[in-house]
């Protein structure tokens, strides 16, 4: 509560005490100097919005969106100056050249970071360029480990990548669903080639025998022979690593073709599109989505049904991850009190951040730590939690805030996303009070 | 005197219009416009040779993509950690030149009998073909690294200065982007003289009579099946050496960035350029590149300005205007933008 | 044996895809020697067209196969009408145009049909409800669906329909004169414009069937559906030799055929060198054996000298 009433408040005294590069001290003439226009902190997304793949990079769109929206409504102040967040949306086709030129857009932009992009294809060559530039880039759905392992400073991830994720599937085939005979099937994309291979790695550390192992490509749409391939070995589960639009008719096509065993899939298919896509063949069928239930996080629901009410669709998959990337920056500019990329950059490794998909805190690495991954089973074509994995264990202390009721006016504006409540925050804040009761 | 006087000049006006260009270009756009260069300049290269194959001899190719793969990759291959191998940029793109050509040759050989768009689908499946391999040598021994694509690519150095970063000259830092355009126009002119030579050589002649009849130019003694693979393996050949300048520009490949979409690219900007004819081919090659951009920028604000707000999301938008582009231009200049001279004439008898 | 079997019927049902939309590519070169690149999007047109009829149609109790006929029913004149428009504002024009010109509008078209289909159904993917029905039938261990009976039987019958169009019927006629040569077609009193834009429509009503047949076997629609399945009908039809009817029909049994065993089989071939991953290599590299042999596919008649 005390940011928003520090955000109210317009003091000239606190911006006489804080201005640091960004803005020349106002004139001391006039006593109650008019406020400074507010400072315009541009941030860019990246996804593709043409192609396959454009329905996923709009949602992505989407839940950045409705973050710079939320942020925005709590009038942040940041370094003394009133903050207004934008957002520069580009389409990179999914396409690593075009990922390379909106990079360098963002650069020449001025961007004060980057949320992005959706693929690893693109998210690697541009992580380059944005690590050359000083520029923070946090990818919300990249899962490919190379991003990570280059030794740049400036990339992170909310997601759990394909090592972690993999790695709880496989042992929760073998443990909880007593899978002694799999089927692996992928799409042979960099991220459900990626999922499989680590998924087949755990799965056999854990006494699972792989009878089959079959491909098929991210456009197909019958997958009758592989399929029948994969029944004549007779496994007890089959896992995909793909996208929810292969899924679903891939567990029709089971279901025609008498394939006994379930679907066991990773985030790709865990969306709201696959018991559309596959209709009753979905029943039963299991998935997994990195992070925590949206139900069970403060401010989770709230946010599926602003998302509804402000874009009039449902969520399709990673918005909540970019809604989680946008948070976690601005979170890191609030504690460094700068929105210059060089010093929230060294924030951003202290991030200790409550987002709607998990508590989100970076190791040595960038990628999140302890990500947990919550498992799901279809059920009446709704997607029902199991059991969630890995758990981050602080999830109690942002209850507070959370509490508030989501359709708050702007005005009271903490309401909206659970403040962050990290310890050099709570420090700058506490701070800056008697500067304001002065 | 001023005859010979005129040609030099215009010379040095155009290097000193490329020599320019990055600035004029960077300063006052930014340097992601000269990013959009570099790329449009390897587009050119890219063109001029799928020119030697499409325009001088008549094979329409759908799968040149491949050759820009294979030359990408095999840079990728040999200077990155991947294999632990770092060769120099200058013993690489030879390679990749010479191994590009060698497929070309391999594509050419079962496709000697095949004409128009038979020889077109064979064409296709092959860049398939290559890119499949691409994308699945990752098992049961991992060549190519599979979809995850190669990082962490050693960039293009020059007596061992990498281009990756800016460098210091006369005071101004350069970034790098303007190095690795320096490099690129340099080679793309380079390929310029080689096609320009070309044209005007015996095989050239040669791959124009068999475009224009194949019989009648057996017939003069014209070795068919030799010229023919010779235009495959030269075209392949440019593909290569842009394919490893890639690889080290980008410093990652990855298999979805040679799609049959990019064949289509390249093959558009070779007609709507104006096939067989180089300085049309250039603009093509340029304008495609380019264009998509300067969509991507322009749509919002004009919608703006013509309706006060943006009634179509841009990036629909920038598409759907890019295939009205090629439409209306085929339409009203069905020989391409600069035709050469005797096309236009045999279009117009 | 089972497998094998259940292997050639799911080749036959997506040999039988494959064909509907070859048959269209095939007809449109037959007349006029273009490879019309915008056909898969059509089809694309074709199914989404029908999809946004077929939603309310089945939400207000119609029942289900009634529902994908009344779709079917808006689709095709929707499709045909979208065919004529291509073929006058990119093709006609560019009748006397160097070979490739034609090429590249068809391309264009293809984008910007893409664009507009997004720009109206909207970039997710469309489910395509199940109204048809998909019993599941077993003959000697392997499973066929109706609706894939359905499917192998409505691609013959189109076969058969065209054949006896092109070959029986005075249209037929006409077309075929047409393609022997258009100006002398002329000549003898056919007008060639009015035969071309008619080829193009049938054409482009096989296609809107085409795409609700696809939609609803596999349950999906979407904007960018067209393209590979365009691609694959093309490869269809060159291997059956372009241009022929019949072996647009072969070409695509077969396709679909090689595409099943080797997803199938290849494994088991190679060692498990190779997986099912070179699904796609092994149906291109079968057609590239057969075009060395045979240069203009299988049943297509000897391209001349000049083509």
């Amino acid at each position: 509560m005390k940011l928003s009433s520090l955000a109210l408040s317009v003091s000239s005294a606190l911006i006489l005490i804080s201005c640091g590069k960004e803005a020349p001290p106002p004139p001391p003439v006039a006593a109650p100097a008019p406020p400074p226009p507010p400072l315009v902190v541009k941030l860019g997304h990246a996804a593709p919005l043409t192609g396959p793949q454009a329905h996923l990079g709009k949602d992505n769109e989407n839940g950045a969106q409705l973050a710079i929206a939320d942020a925005n409504a709590q009038k942040p102040k940041i370094g003394g100056r009133d903050i207004v967040f934008e957002l520069m949306a580009a389409d990179d086709q999914a396409d690593p050249k075009q990922g390379t030129l909106v990079a360098q857009g963002f650069v020449d932009a001025k961007v004060n970071g980057v949320i992005g992009h959706l693929n690893s294809g693109t998210t690697i060559p541009a992580s380059k360029i944005y690590s050359d530039a000083g520029l923070p880039q946090i990818s919300p759905s990249a899962t490919n480990p190379q991003y990570t392992l280059q030794g740049f400073k400036t990339a992170y991830r909310v997601m759990a990548n394909d090592v972690q994720q993999g790695k709880v599937l496989g042992e929760y085939a073998a443990k909880q669903l007593a899978a002694k005979k799999m089927a692996i099937i992928d799409d042979k994309t960099a991220y459900g080639e990626g999922l499989a291979k680590e998924f087949k790695k755990a799965a056999e550390a854990a006494g699972v025998k792989i009878v089959a192992e079959e491909h098929t490509d991210d456009k197909a749409v019958d997958f009758a022979a592989i399929l029948t391939k994969v029944k004549s070995k007779k496994p007890d589960l089959v896992f995909y690593g793909g996208m929810d639009a292969q899924a679903g008719p891939m567990a029709a096509q089971m279901k025609k073709l008498g394939v006994k065993a379930k679907l066991l899939m990773g985030d790709g298919g865990c969306t709201a599109e696959f018991p559309k896509l596959a209709g009753e063949a979905a029943e039963g069928n299991y998935c997994s989505l990195p992070g925590v239930p949206l139900e069970k996080m403060p401010g989770g629901i709230s946010f599926k049904d602003r998302y509804k009410a402000k874009f009039n669709t449902d969520i399709q998959l990673y918005a909540p991850y970019v809604y989680d990337a946008v948070m976690v920056m601005i979170d890191a500019m609030k504690r460094a009190n700068s929105v210059e990329a060089a010093k929230y950059l060294a924030e951003l490794p202290k991030t200790s951040y409550a987002g709607v998909t998990s508590r989100i805190s970076f190791d040595d690495k960038g990628d999140i730590k302890d990500g947990a991954v919550t498992l799901y089973q279809f059920k009446a074509g709704m997607k029902e939690p199991l059991e969630t994995i890995g758990a981050a264990p602080a999830e109690a202390p942002v209850a507070a805030t959370a509490a508030v009721p989501p359709a708050a006016p702007a005005a009271a504006a903490a309401a909206v996303p659970p403040a962050a409540t990290t310890v050099p925050a709570a420090a700058s804040a506490a701070k800056a009070a008697p500067v304001e009761k002065k | 005197m001023n005859t010979h006087a005129k040609p030099w000049q215009g010379i040095v006006l155009i290097a000193l219009v490329l020599a320019a260009l990055p600035f004029a270009v960077g300063l006052g756009m930014g340097n992601a416009w000269v990013r959009v260069l570099d790329f449009a300049l390897l587009y050119i290269m890219l063109a001029l040779g799928l020119n030697i194959v499409v325009g001088f001899a008549g094979l329409l190719d759908l799968g040149y993509i491949a050759f820009y793969a294979i030359g990408a990759y095999l840079y990728a291959l040999l200077a990155s950690p991947h294999f632990g191998l770092h060769w120099p940029t200058w013993a690489i793109l030879p390679l990749g030149a010479l191994v590009s050509g060698l497929f070309g040759i391999l594509l050419g050989a079962p496709t000697l009998r095949l004409r128009g768009d038979y020889l077109a689908i064979v064409t296709l499946g092959f860049g398939e073909i290559v890119r499949i391999f691409l994308n699945n040598l990752n098992s049961p021994v991992n060549i190519t690294n599979g979809p995850q694509g190669i990082a962490r690519i050693d960039p293009i150095s020059i007596a061992g200065v990498p281009l990756s970063k800016p460098l210091e000259f006369l005071g101004l830092a350069l970034p790098g982007v303007y190095l690795y355009y320096y490099l690129f126009v340099l080679l793309a002119l380079v390929i310029i003289f080689i096609s320009l030579r070309l044209e005007d050589s015996r095989i050239g002649r040669a791959w124009v009579a068999i475009r224009e009849d194949e019989v009648a130019a057996k017939t003069c003694g014209i070795n068919v099946r030799n010229v023919k693979l010779l235009a495959f393996a030269m075209g392949a050949s440019f593909g290569g050496v842009a394919g490893g300048l890639f690889a080290g520009f980008q410093e990652f490949v990855s298999p979805e960035s040679f799609s049959l979409m990019e064949s289509v690219m390249v093959l558009c900007m070779v007609v709507l350029g104006g096939m067989g004819h180089i300085p049309g081919v250039i603009l093509g090659g340029l304008l495609l590149a380019v264009l998509p951009e300067v969509l991507r920028h322009g749509a919002a604000p004009v919608q703006k300005l013509l309706f006060g707000k943006v009634l179509i999301d841009p990036e629909s938008l920038r598409m759907l205007l890019f295939g009205l582009t090629l439409i209306l231009v085929m339409l009203y200049r069905p020989a391409g933008l600069w035709p050469s001279a005797t096309r236009k004439r045999e279009l117009s008898a | 044996m089972d497998t094998f079997l259940q292997q050639i019927f799911n080749g036959l049902t997506l040999g039988s895809i494959y064909a509907l939309v070859a048959l269209g590519y095939t007809m449109v070169y037959g007349i006029m020697g273009l490879v019309n690149f915008a056909h898969g999007e059509v089809v694309m047109i074709g199914a989404l067209t029908a999809l946004a009829v077929i939603k309310p149609l089945a939400a207000a109790g119609l029942p289900g196969p009634l529902a994908v006929l009344g779709g079917i029913a808006v689709a095709i004149p929707v499709a045909m009408l979208l065919g004529f428009c291509i073929e006058r504002i990119a093709y006609r024009p560019l009748r006397n145009a160097p070979r490739l010109a034609p090429l590249i509008t068809a391309i264009g078209v293809s984008i910007v049909l893409q664009q507009l289909a997004m720009i109206i159904w909207g970039r997710n993917y469309h489910s395509f409800p199940p109204l048809m029905p998909a019993t599941v039938r077993e003959f000697g261990g392997a499973q066929i669906t109706d609706l894939q009976i359905i499917i192998v039987i409505v691609a013959g019958a189109m076969m058969v329909g065209l054949l006896l169009l092109v070959n029986v019927t005075r249209l037929g006629r006409a077309m075929r004169a047409t393609a022997e040569n258009p100006q002398i077609a002329g000549l003898m009193g056919v007008d060639a414009n009015r035969i071309i834009s008619l080829t193009f429509v049938i054409g482009s009503a096989l296609a809107a069937v085409a795409g609700v047949m696809v939609a609803a076997n596999y349950g999906i629609a979407h904007y960018n559906m067209g393209f590979i399945l365009g691609l694959k009908a093309f490869t269809a039809a060159v291997l059956g030799g372009i241009g022929n009817l019949a072996g647009a029909m072969l070409g695509g049994i077969l396709l679909g055929i090689i595409e099943s065993l080797g997803a199938g089989y290849i494994g088991d071939l190679t060692g498990g060198f190779m997986g099912s991953d070179y699904q796609d290599v092994f149906a291109f590299f079968v057609l590239i054996v057969v075009l060395i042999f045979r240069p203009s596919g299988l049943m297509g008649e000897k391209v001349s000298e000049r083509a």
